[in-house]
């Protein structure tokens, strides 16, 4: 009796993952047939073909943002790192109250919506006299990305001992080499997940390079706005597909490679 | 002791591929204190999650007052558990912690207020209502999981390793609240741990439990005194189990000495495994030995002294005794014919698996 | 000593690119054209057409949120009760979406729901009549639930994971059922989760314009677009500061109004 019902229940669970999951692949998987359907048109087979690829890499556009994407990609996580990481130290170190007014004015980018960030940021660059172009972006970029690194990297400071650097300071490092030699392979993990997610965080971004990229410059993401705008194209499709399988195989490596080596 | 309330029969149990309980039965009678005692991965937490319903025997049945409920989901179970760390509801205060299975039974306001106060007053913390989960020590924590089970008046209180997380004084006071509640309660408790001493000390039925078996199963006295394998002697309390040959009934010979015994029909001229605790190894002057060795080891241990002697052929007796021998000094062996336990030597492999010291 | 100096660059940053750009937001909404002091720009969300926008905003971002709960939380838990650890591959294949650039997941369902689209290509091979479904209210919902659903997911599903087998056993063993175990165990133990999920998908619906323009059509205007517009298009920087204003009030409220009912919920609980 229970058995059966158990097993009609897992019938149940089953149909449900089945249903989301269908719901949130069948528009991608949707999308990368078109990439290779030679008709323009959507609702109907023209035969299979590459054109759209071959296309895509042809176009000086989509390379151009592809480039640019990248590069403010690692620019910005990388500067954010720097930056957030050392924020990090010194606010662990800091005084209940100063520590507060840091957390509180770093999680401002995180709740605000994006909307607004880029807008605030718009009208600071334009009043700091700052061309809209490449380094705006980057500069935005880096905003919102230091948030992030600071909420990767504290939770490992205040699991580091502080009695680990006395320790290695009693041994006779000065604090500088005290640091780098204990507590920053105790706190790496974090600041390369803060990389990480800064530089995922910067490639995903749309709103906040909308406003603060002016007339010159593409990212992927604006790219693709200002070309759906205009009516779909296929290339569009064949670079969704191409961006897919790349994000795809890049989570499965860092999801599920590390772990084989440990176990 | 009346009829026997809880009965598994034949329960079968394993986790990939992993057999953990085979074949296992065990009756267990109505107000008593049964203990399921062995190490780590011998199938007593598994025995209890069968009892309480939270795992399904992959074989067997389990019955209540005759009755299978084998299929019964654990909220409809006459049972109620004690978990290891104590899974109490954060998200309430002590007072909503124990009214949970009242409400949910549908109780009046007034009952369910009288029952907390009293099951407060039971495990000697009144006027904790209003406290939350997190402010409570752990033994604190512990009363209030038991006040949590017992409101329900189960027939039966299951007991998963509750003071395992405790320190030592700690666990020795809640060793005798245990008992007392028990008394108080009139109800059966099922009691799961590793730490024979607890066991010992508050159980009236013992069950030994290795890799899947029940080893022996008895009051405390006899689970000490008479102890059926070699696992169940080493398991429970120090002893020195010495290979041996039944010359006849009640002579056993040990490393070619001869030693009077009370044991019967092993047979003669039969291998055997004897068992003799350390406190039960008597030192007397060589002459007077019926074995003779050398001290080779000298702890004191407060009530005693602990010693090793070594006879000729390389054996180390362990030996508790108030009477001092030097380390280096000959010393004589002698032991209680009462105070020696014949067992048979273990025969199937699943016997000869039986780790001693696991 | 030399520890605190490590804040000086990010002090800095922030106080340029953060807490002076908030400011300029302050100064651009509350003053006009010449530079005087005005309450015009804030007070321009009760025109019809700027009320009705941020009307439809809140219904559309809450009607949202709402499916986001309703179909995260039985997921996270059938995922959680699955024993599946946390960089298992089921996981995985539930979050990986969320890494999927925004825009190309909404392009996606653009391709589905258009007039000559998949789904309507699809209904006119079985001789269906064709169903307008983009440039409607339905169609930016759907947006917005596949676009921020991963983001539902994972807060719920994290905090499950956290909840403690044996908790759930005690309230069984206590005689709950699984509607009861749902809804006094689950459910408020679960409730962080569900807050930061509440958040993390009412604010960015509540103000996009990305998902409204490319689903929506140029009909449907969100608070999101009339505020895009007036700083791309219109040019009116006073007018489009002075709504974000009131958009940052509505997100401050929204987040209140969620704070304070974690709060009961921890407080009652039963």
């Amino acid at each position: 009796m229970t058995k059966l019902r158990r097993n009609v229940w897992q019938i149940w669970q089953n149909f449900y993952m089945v249903i989301i999951m269908l719901f949130l692949y069948a528009p991608i998987v949707t999308m990368i047939v078109l990439s290779f359907n030679r008709s323009k048109s959507r609702n109907q087979w023209g035969g299979f073909t590459l054109e759209w690829y071959t296309q895509m890499f042809a176009s000086r556009n989509i390379t151009n943002a592809l480039y640019n994407t990248l590069v403010i990609a690692f620019l910005s996580a990388l500067i954010a790192t720097v930056i957030g990481t050392a924020a990090s130290i010194a606010i662990n170190s800091m005084k209940p109250l100063p520590k507060t007014i840091f957390m509180g004015v770093t999680n401002i980018p995180m709740l605000n919506a994006d909307i607004v960030t880029g807008i605030s940021l718009m009208l600071a660059f334009i009043a700091f006299g700052i061309s809209l172009g490449f380094q705006t972006v980057l500069i935005a970029h880096i905003t919102f990305n230091i948030p992030y690194v600071i909420l990767s990297v504290m939770p490992k400071l205040k699991q580091t001992s502080r009695f680990t650097y006395e320790a290695a300071m009693d041994l006779g490092a000065g604090p500088v080499s005290a640091f780098f030699r204990v507590v920053f392979p105790d706190i790496l993990p974090g600041v390369l997940s803060g990389f990480l997610l800064a530089f995922t965080m910067s490639l995903d971004d749309f709103i906040i390079t909308h406003f603060t990229r002016g007339a010159g410059i593409n990212t992927l993401s604006t790219l693709i706005y200002s070309e759906v705008r205009r009516g779909i194209k296929p290339s569009m499709y064949a670079l969704s597909s191409v961006i897919f399988v790349v994000v795809l195989a890049l989570l499965l490596i860092s999801n599920f490679a590390p772990k084989r080596k440990q176990s | 002791m009346g009829q026997s309330l809880i009965d598994l029969e034949h329960i079968t149990k394993s986790f990939d591929g992993t057999i953990v309980l085979d074949d296992l039965n065990l009756s267990v009678k109505e107000n008593t204190f049964v203990t399921l005692l062995g190490p780590s991965g011998c199938g007593k937490t598994t025995t209890l999650r069968i009892i309480g319903g939270f795992e399904t025997a992959d074989a067997g049945r389990v019955m209540f007052e005759g009755v299978d409920i084998s299929k019964l989901p654990p909220n409809k179970r006459q049972v109620n558990t004690v978990f290891q760390k104590y899974a109490l509801f954060t998200h309430m205060n002590i007072a909503e912690n124990i009214a949970f299975g009242l409400k949910i039974r549908g109780k009046s306001k007034s009952y369910i207020n009288d029952k907390i106060k009293y099951a407060l007053k039971l495990v000697g913390l009144q006027g904790y209502e209003n406290r939350t989960v997190d402010s409570l020590s752990g033994g604190q924590q512990q009363r209030i999981a038991i006040a949590r089970a017992i409101v329900n008046e189960p027939r039966v209180l299951l007991l998963d390793e509750p003071l395992g997380a405790l320190d030592l004084k700690l666990r020795q006071d809640m060793q005798y609240e245990l008992i007392r509640l028990k008394n108080e309660l009139g109800i059966t408790f099922i009691y799961v741990t590793h730490d024979q001493e607890e066991a010992l000390t508050m159980s009236d039925t013992i069950v030994v439990m290795n890799q899947g078996y029940i080893q022996q199963m008895g009051s405390p006295e006899q689970i000490y005194n008479e102890p059926e394998n070699a696992f169940v002697a080493d398991f429970i309390g120090d002893s020195n189990i010495v290979p041996g040959l039944m010359i006849r009934d009640e002579l056993v010979e040990i490393f070619g000495a001869r030693f009077a015994c009370v044991d019967k029909g092993f047979g003669e001229n039969r291998p055997v495994d004897v068992v003799i605790r350390p406190e039960d190894v008597e030192l007397v002057a060589p002459e007077q030995g019926t074995l003779v060795g050398r001290c080779t080891h000298l702890i004191f241990k407060g009530v005693h002294y602990e010693m090793e002697v070594t006879t000729p052929d390389g054996f180390e007796w362990l030996v508790h005794s108030t009477t001092l021998c030097p380390v280096g000094k000959e010393v004589g062996i002698h032991v209680d014919p009462f105070n020696i336990q014949i067992m048979n030597k273990p025969e199937s492999e699943d016997e000869e698996a039986v780790g001693v010291n696991e | 000593m030399s520890k605190k100096m490590l804040s000086w660059p990010y002090a800095l940053w922030m106080t340029g690119f953060i807490l002076i750009p908030l400011a300029l937001i302050f100064y651009y909404g509350l003053t006009d054209k010449t530079g005087a002091f005005t309450l015009a720009n804030v007070i321009a969300i009760t025109t019809a057409e700027h009320a009705k926008a941020l009307w439809l905003s809140l219904a559309l971002a809450f009607v949202s949120t709402v499916i986001c709960l309703l179909l995260a939380y039985p997921l996270a838990m059938i995922l959680r009760n699955r024993g599946i650890g946390q960089n298992s591959f089921i996981v995985f294949i539930f979050i990986l979406p969320m890494w999927m650039n925004f825009l190309l997941r909404t392009l996606a369902w653009q391709t589905l729901l258009e007039k000559n689209g998949v789904i309507n290509a699809f209904l006119s091979a079985l001789h269906l009549p064709t169903q307008s479904l983009i440039n409607t209210p339905g169609a930016i919902v759907l947006g917005m639930v596949y676009n921020f659903l991963p983001f539902m997911v994972l807060p719920i599903y994290n905090v499950l994971c956290k909840i403690d087998d044996d908790t759930i056993n005690a309230a069984r063993d206590l005689g709950a059922n699984f509607l009861q175990t749902l809804v006094w165990v689950w459910i408020p133990l679960s409730i962080p989760g569900v807050i930061s999920g509440i958040t993390m998908v009412f604010v960015p619906a509540l103000t996009t314009f990305v998902i409204s323009s490319l689903l929506g059509g140029s009909k449907i205007l969100l608070i999101g677009n009339v505020i895009e517009q007036e700083f791309t298009k219109g040019s009116n920087w006073h007018l489009g500061a002075g709504l974000s204003l009131v958009l940052m009030i509505f997100i401050l409220i929204s987040m209140a109004v969620v704070a304070r009912y974690d709060k009961n919920g921890e407080g009652s609980g039963f």
